[in-house]
């Protein structure tokens, strides 16, 4: 921790007036970001499980809802406008208690998991904020690591994921963790590997899972190659090159997401592989299917 | 050992018939002091430390040794306390002096085991376990102790607990608890974590607003008083009843927040600890950058411990 040196005692009257002025501006710049979101969205947001906050208005892991009324606007026009996300199967998002969320990861960027939180909270039946499990390294970006963990977004756990579970939260992970988001344009909808963690995670917790897929987001940002030791060279997960490349920012794709109805395992966290293997596959299975279906049904990339 | 002889039965029954008799070194640092002025309403309690301790109460005796000279050792040997209450380096309120503090651990734990000791309970702290990216997770008492990589303070304060926890199968008889503490505060303390709060203009960093967990210098003798309860034994995480962002503990304190970037603020310590302006090294700045937060289930369960101070009160009462 850190002390200033003390430069002499602020006097009250100042300190009072910075007080003033500050507390004024914070409300204005507030009242102009919640005039931006739509009302209904606001007593979605507001209506959100609210019973893990303390009394200085945070869960424990930091969650604060007001801040995703701050956020929510900006995410709602990526939604609305940029992505135009078409969702089905919404239905099946559980409206109480815990639930994992399970899918399929692309884009390089993870513009998925951001649509994916925003759908739920705004289209499914009964306003859920997702818990998402973001990269360790993210908790060293100064404001992106406040900004984070005041809007539920956790560092990737398994203890914090089964804590969340325990809280009745819902917790979205994706099994094919890095090496999916990065994969190249010639692979796209072809998932990777699966993690056991995730299956572990709902035997120990006693969690449904919802499978959900994403499709759309795979051509937003295309990689031709992966240059393995730039990737090294900076300590990143991968380098890859975009094409077309001409913005930072991904191309207007349109997604669609897809969300199956809950399924239920029963079991030991501790059993064998091959047993969790065997649930897993049954989970990636009905992701495939998804994405097939929705491929099938998909008739422009962009609209 | 083998030769040692048997306790003086009688003169230690007569002893019990009064009061158990305990021993808590460190005891002039604040902590420590609280610390006494609590126990000795329940216990004879004999104080050591190198420090004068001239407020203590009028029935507490003050030993002003070293504990590694002989003339701490035979004090000891001759009141032989029942229970003893070790202050971790880290609430000591001294510089790091690595040799000095694992030396008196070493005989400290020595004299333990010879006088037979019932229990033995160690202050250690919640920062050992070093807040880093992924120590947001509610630690559980098992998780390694990784924060000395950076500061010698810190890993001092490590050796000790590691030495401890290997007193556990070293001295079976004896009923050993480590407590580790999260950022004690409160009215009475000269600690890092209540010199931070007291200040009207705080630095933090730009950026960053981890997670805090605080507990009251009153719970923390409460926890101490529940952990020299017989049949008590093991390592305990010890927090107050919740948590909350560093900015929202300083709006409470009503401080006003300088925030400094990280790469003005690292250096600015560096060059002040250069000048003697502070003792405080860079290396401090990790609790202003990431959250570690600990579970302390355990305590609850286990020795049935929970703190009455809320968060609010204790920001209140730290004066």
């Amino acid at each position: 921790m850190a002390l200033l040196p003390s430069s002499g005692p602020v006097s009250a009257r100042q300190d009072f007036r910075y007080r003033r002025v500050m507390a004024a501006l914070l409300s204005r710049v507030k009242d102009v970001l919640a005039g931006l979101v739509d009302p209904q969205l606001t007593a979605r947001i507001d209506a959100l499980p609210r019973g893990n906050l303390n009394e200085f208005g945070v869960d424990p892991f930091g969650f604060d809802p007001e801040t995703i009324k701050l956020v929510a606007p900006v995410l709602m026009l990526l939604k609305e406008r940029y992505f135009r996300v078409e969702t089905h199967g919404a239905q099946h998002i559980p409206g109480q208690g815990r639930f994992l969320l399970i899918g399929n990861h692309s884009g390089q960027l993870p513009f998925d998991a951001a649509m994916v939180g925003t759908t739920v909270l705004a289209d499914a039946p009964r306003p859920r904020l997702v818990r998402g499990m973001v990269e360790r390294w993210s908790a060293d970006l100064p404001f992106v690591s406040e900004l984070f963990v005041r809007a539920g977004q956790i560092v990737g756990d398994p203890t914090s994921c089964a804590r969340l579970l325990n809280a009745e939260e819902a917790v979205m992970v994706f099994p094919e963790g890095a090496k999916g988001i990065n994969k190249l344009f010639a692979h796209r909808y072809q998932l990777g590997d699966f993690g056991h963690g995730f299956m572990r995670l709902a035997l120990q917790t006693r969690a449904p899972i919802v499978p959900f897929a994403v499709i759309g987001a795979e051509e937003q940002a295309p990689a031709v190659a992966d240059i393995r030791p730039l990737a090294r060279l900076l300590g990143l997960p991968a380098a890859p090159v975009i094409f077309p490349q001409v913005l930072p920012l991904p191309l207007p794709t349109r997604y669609r997401i897809w969300f199956a109805e809950p399924m239920e395992f029963k079991g030991a966290a501790d059993d064998d592989d091959e047993v969790v293997a065997g649930h897993v596959k049954k989970v990636k299975n009905t992701i495939q299917r998804m994405i097939e279906h929705g491929l099938k049904r998909r008739t422009s990339i962009f609209f | 050992m083998a030769t040692r002889k048997p306790p003086a039965k009688d003169r230690r029954s007569t002893a019990r018939l009064v009061r158990p008799r305990v021993l808590v070194t460190a005891a002039a640092s604040s902590l420590g002091r609280v610390l006494c002025r609590r126990l000795h309403r329940s216990y004879d309690v004999l104080a050591v430390d190198t420090r004068p301790f001239p407020d203590r109460p009028k029935d507490v005796e003050h030993a002003e040794v070293d504990l590694r000279r002989k003339a701490a050792q035979t004090l000891i040997k001759k009141r032989r306390p029942d229970l003893v209450v070790l202050l971790g380096p880290w609430h000591d309120e001294r510089p790091a002096r690595t040799a000095a503090t694992l030396e008196s651990t070493a005989t400290l734990l020595q004299l333990v085991e010879d006088i037979g000791a019932k229990k033995l309970v160690v202050l250690s702290a919640a920062s050992l376990y070093g807040p880093s990216p992924t120590s947001a997770s509610f630690l559980s008492e098992d998780a390694p102790l990784l924060g000395g990589q950076r500061s010698r303070a810190v890993a001092d304060a490590i050796a000790v607990d590691m030495m401890v926890q290997s007193f556990f199968w070293k001295a079976p008889a004896t009923e050993t608890v480590i407590l580790r503490l999260v950022h004690v505060v409160g009215p009475h303390l000269q600690n890092l974590a209540s010199r931070f709060l007291r200040q009207r203009r705080v630095a933090t960093l730009l950026g960053f607003d981890p997670m805090m967990q605080l507990v009251h210098e009153d719970d923390v003798v409460d926890a101490v008083a529940l952990a020299l309860a017989p049949d008590k034994r093991g390592v305990f995480n010890v927090v107050g009843p919740t948590q909350a962002p560093l900015s929202r503990i300083l709006a409470a304190r009503r401080a006003q927040v300088v925030p400094l970037p990280g790469f003005l603020l690292g250096p600015a310590l560096v060059r002040a600890r250069a000048l003697r302006l502070t003792r405080l090294d860079d290396s401090e700045l990790v609790h202003l950058k990431y959250s570690c937060l600990v579970d302390g289930a355990r305590a609850a369960a286990e020795l049935g411990f929970v703190a009455r101070r809320s968060l609010q009160q204790t920001l209140v009462d730290v004066g």
